[in-house]
């Protein structure tokens, strides 16, 4: 059954759009993660052009978020002043990258732009998470050796110091506040939350305790990802609602399931397979870049 | 027999015509009686298609138009279809370290959205270059120029080759000559695919009699392609009302959210 998205203008099946939304929503209750890095390199595959696929992705990243803060929000894994500070800076960093999306796009760059951010972003994410998943796994099989708690780095030296009671951390409110705003960029100019880079950034920059860390991302991914949806929505016309809608269907059913067989694997296991995951999407998008295109002209905006 | 109903009427030998096809037979009746009934000096061309407005609905996946008419005798029938025009932007990729990137670009100012033609002998037998070329039928006679200042003129040769390629690619500009099929010189008719990214906007159809050459009779029937129901009112919103548009969305996705989280709470 056909359908056809308004915004993108473009006729696809009903049930393969519903499916792609499964998948990732499979994917990330399996893996943990937002999964919006992988749909908008599918939604491109399949052919909605990249500017759509990125502003629409963000209004999914909004809904997948939400359902995740509520659970952790519950269990009190939310450190409200560390995730307010985090998106003052993503505010500005999404308004700001939303601007550069709109210049990026009247002149014919956006699509390169959006494969290049991909191909570096997967390539040493994917990287890092295969390194440490063999590496955890190869440690289980010796000895497991106790890492320190936290330890004080260059972010320690710098003013504005602030307490984060949640948290347990006394440390400047300007390191939070600019990964909110590189990561706000990011997740305007890609479609994500960014909750793969954030979380990494939380834990091994800021120091938090694992525990609050993924409550803390989902709380400030789904106003950083609100605001995207808004702006590119008001200055680029480019969400897509019926679109927004089919993944977000396909999305909320697929991660129940992914959840729970994610809770019955190691988590090196996981890691390992997400990262071979995380190469395979960045490599294609590497090789679209690298092999000469069959037609080296092609129609920009009309 | 599978269908033996079918077969026990007489009249209905042959699977029943497809509702356009019945409504084209209709139609062509009553333009042959109108035709006969003028004075044949006055009017040589009657046309109609089957439908003046293309609906993009939930659930389009492209549609054929049939263009069918009558005209007074032997002759030729050329039929242009167009969709409005517009600028058009087009970009040339080159390598840059390695990556494949878009260094170049062109904007052409008038470029129909969609355009195709349909005739009953191949354009070149109908009629010389320049009448072609003055009422633009073809591909190749179709004005597509580039300002003179930015591209010379093999360079914009290229540009433009590379435009009409593209547009071809999408479905948008027909890849061949549709047939217009005339019978006992008296009625024709022709269709037209217009596919499921065809842009919205008046198209207008020209019809044409060529005879000796020269185009002795024309008319031109205009063509809506439009969005109705839910993709109309989605498309419209997001463009008339962006900002409220963005509002909503972030509201669906707040929504979404949270039934997610409440139809799956036991879990």
């Amino acid at each position: 059954m056909q359908v056809y998205l308004p915004i993108a203008e473009l006729s696809v099946d009903v049930f393969l759009l519903l499916g792609l939304g499964g998948l990732i929503g499979f994917l990330s209750g399996l893996f943990g993660v937002g999964g919006g890095f992988l749909m908008t390199p599918l939604l491109i595959f399949i052919g909605v052009p990249p500017a759509i696929a990125v502003a629409t992705q963000s209004t999914h990243v909004v809904a997948s978020s939400v359902s995740g803060v509520l659970a952790h929000w519950k269990r009190g894994n939310v450190d409200v002043k560390m995730g307010a500070i985090l998106l003052g800076g993503g505010f500005v960093g999404s308004t700001l990258g939303v601007g550069l999306f709109t210049v990026l796009r009247s002149i014919g760059q956006i699509d390169l732009v959006i494969s290049l951010s991909y191909v570096v972003l997967l390539g040493t994410l994917g990287v890092m998470l295969m390194l440490e998943g063999a590496r955890a796994m190869m440690r289980r099989r010796s000895q497991s050796r106790p890492g320190k708690l936290h330890s004080h780095n260059w972010a320690h030296g710098l003013p504005l110091k602030t307490r984060f009671r949640k948290s347990r951390l006394y440390i400047s409110a300007l390191v939070p506040l600019a990964i909110g705003f590189g990561v706000g960029m990011i997740s305007s100019l890609m479609g994500v939350g960014g909750g793969f880079i954030l979380v990494p950034l939380m834990i091994y920059v800021l120091g938090m305790p694992t525990s609050v860390v993924i409550g803390t991302s989902l709380f400030q991914i789904i106003f950083v990802s609100a605001n995207v949806s808004f702006l590119q929505a008001s200055q680029n016309q480019a969400v897509d609602l019926v679109l927004a809608l089919l993944l977000v269907a396909g999305g909320v059913i697929g991660a129940q399931f992914g959840g729970r067989l994610g809770a019955k694997l190691p988590g090196e296991m996981l890691r390992l397979l997400l990262g071979l995951l995380i190469l395979c999407v960045g490599a294609k998008l590497l090789i679209d870049l690298l092999v000469p295109p069959e037609d080296i002209y092609s129609l920009g905006l009309s | 027999m599978s269908q033996p109903s079918a077969s026990l009427r007489p009249t209905a030998p042959r699977p029943r015509p497809t509702r356009p096809r019945r409504l084209a037979r209709v139609l062509l009746g009553a333009a042959v009686v109108a035709l006969i009934a003028l004075p044949a000096r006055s009017v040589s061309l009657v046309a109609d298609l089957s439908s003046y407005l293309v609906a993009i609905t939930t659930g389009f996946s492209g549609e054929d138009v049939l263009f069918f008419g009558a005209v007074d005798g032997p002759g030729d029938i050329v039929v242009v279809l167009r969709g409005p025009d517009g600028e058009q932007q087009v970009l040339r990729k080159s390598r840059v370290a390695g990556i494949w990137m878009n260094t170049a670009r062109m904007t052409f100012e008038q470029v129909p959205s969609f355009y195709a033609v349909a005739a009953t002998r191949p354009i070149a037998e109908i009629a010389d270059q320049t009448v072609l070329r003055s009422l633009e039928i073809g591909l190749p006679n179709l004005k597509l120029a580039l300002p003179a200042a930015l591209a010379s003129s093999n360079i914009a040769e290229q540009w433009r080759a590379a435009l009409i390629r593209n547009k071809q690619d999408e479905g948008l500009f027909a890849h061949e000559l549709a047939k217009v099929t005339l019978r006992d010189d008296r009625l024709f008719r022709t269709s037209f695919y217009l596919p499921p990214n065809v842009p919205v906007g008046y198209y207008q159809a020209q019809v044409y009699l060529f005879r000796g050459g020269q185009a002795v009779s024309a008319q031109t029937i205009p063509l809506s392609v439009s969005k109705v129901g839910l993709e109309a009112d989605v498309y419209l919103f997001a463009h008339t009302r962006p900002s409220i548009y963005g509002l909503v969305a972030v509201a669906f996705a707040l929504l979404a959210g949270w039934v997610a989280h409440a139809a799956f709470r036991r879990n």
